[in-house]
């Protein structure tokens, strides 16, 4: 693509990156990325993804901006109360970005819609805040072969890991199915520090950042825990599991199951 | 001035770093390996930095060359990678 001068402005600093260059960062603009939830991971992630110039953003959010999460959801603002998450956010990364295109996505995505929803986009980021959500979207990606990224934040600790379906591991080969409702507790219950999606939604933007520009090593294999008290990082390696329900031999889940389980939105 | 071969070449008079090199390193990206790319410049810094981030990213400066009593120079790259 030809850059504009204003574009080679806005660029500059990825175009002078050997790793980026010109043609890296035409990849990263004609990128589509599909967010799951626009709160505390996917204000950073989406921040940092439309700075970056990615072309098109999804993103899925049904719930309207409370008080509560300016604590640590960015992309909102006091201007932005009561309105939906997804036009908020929409808002501040085209304000950022006006090179960035951004669907908001006012629904609650669930096994009848995902599909639909994510066939127009090549990366997906989970930002969501339960675990139905969670292998939701793993299940669905694993399916149709989905690049994923998927960060979790509760009280003082993160984890962050990349699944790209047959290269590696998916979410359920780590845990293969969700807690009993009531087991871990949410952010509503827990708490949350309000840096902390910051930094694991970082990775996250970082991490999608090198799967569109197909350089460096991703979280394949490998889930990063960070203990934000401890200032400590630790990467723990994961195997991709042959009997694993989803991504396995000889998989037992290859239509949607049921995700319904009572959780409270946060 | 040496007599190797120039296969595109590029003014980029006017501009100054780090825009001089961008548009060269877009010019270069553009070309194929083993071909010649001749840069026309008139920012006296860019004939330090221009080399040096070539070279940073892989290619070979053949030369750099002042014009006759001009502040105006051409740098002469040839690209080894992708």
């Amino acid at each position: 693509m030809d850059f504009t001068e204003e574009q080679l402005l806005r660029y500059s600093r990825h175009i002078l990156l050997p790793e980026v260059g010109g043609k890296g960062q035409s990849k990263i603009n004609a990128a589509r990325v599909l967010m799951i939830g626009a709160g505390g991971l996917g204000s950073p992630v989406g921040y940092y993804l439309a700075a970056a110039g990615v072309g098109k953003i999804g993103i899925v959010d049904d719930d309207k901006v409370e008080l509560s999460n300016l604590q640590r959801q960015i992309a909102h603002s006091m201007d932005t109360l009561g309105s939906y998450k997804a036009d908020s956010a929409k808002a501040t990364f085209e304000a950022l970005n006006p090179d960035v295109n951004v669907t908001p996505i006012k629904k609650r995505i669930n096994r009848d819609n995902i599909f639909d929803i994510m066939k127009d986009y090549d990366i997906v980021v989970d930002g969501s805040d339960n675990f139905p959500t969670r292998y939701l979207i793993n299940d669905a990606c694993v399916i149709e072969g989905k690049p994923l990224s998927s960060g979790a934040i509760l009280r003082f600790e993160g984890q962050v890991t990349t699944i790209v379906p047959g290269k590696g591991h998916c979410y359920r080969c780590l845990f293969e199915d969700p807690p009993p409702p009531g087991l871990v507790p949410s952010c509503q219950e827990a708490g949350v520090v309000g840096a902390l999606p910051g930094i694991i939604g970082g990775f996250q933007a970082m991490e999608v950042l090198k799967l569109i520009l197909g350089k460096g090593e991703p979280l394949i294999n490998r889930l990063l825990i960070y203990d934000a008290l401890k200032t400590q990082f630790r990467t723990v390696k994961v195997r991709r599991n042959p009997q694993c329900p989803v991504c396995g031999e000889n998989p037992s889940i290859t239509e949607l199951p049921d995700y319904t389980q009572d959780v409270c939105s946060i | 001035m040496s007599e190797t071969q120039v296969d595109r070449k590029i003014d980029i008079k006017g501009l100054s770093c780090p825009y001089t090199f961008i548009k060269a390193k877009l010019a270069i990206e553009s070309m194929e390996i083993g071909q010649t790319l001749e840069i026309l410049l008139d920012h006296k810094a860019a004939i330090n930095n221009i080399p040096n981030s070539m070279r940073d990213h892989g290619h070979t400066v053949l030369s750099v060359d002042q014009l006759d009593d001009r502040e105006e120079w051409t740098i002469r790259v040839r690209k080894e990678k992708d």
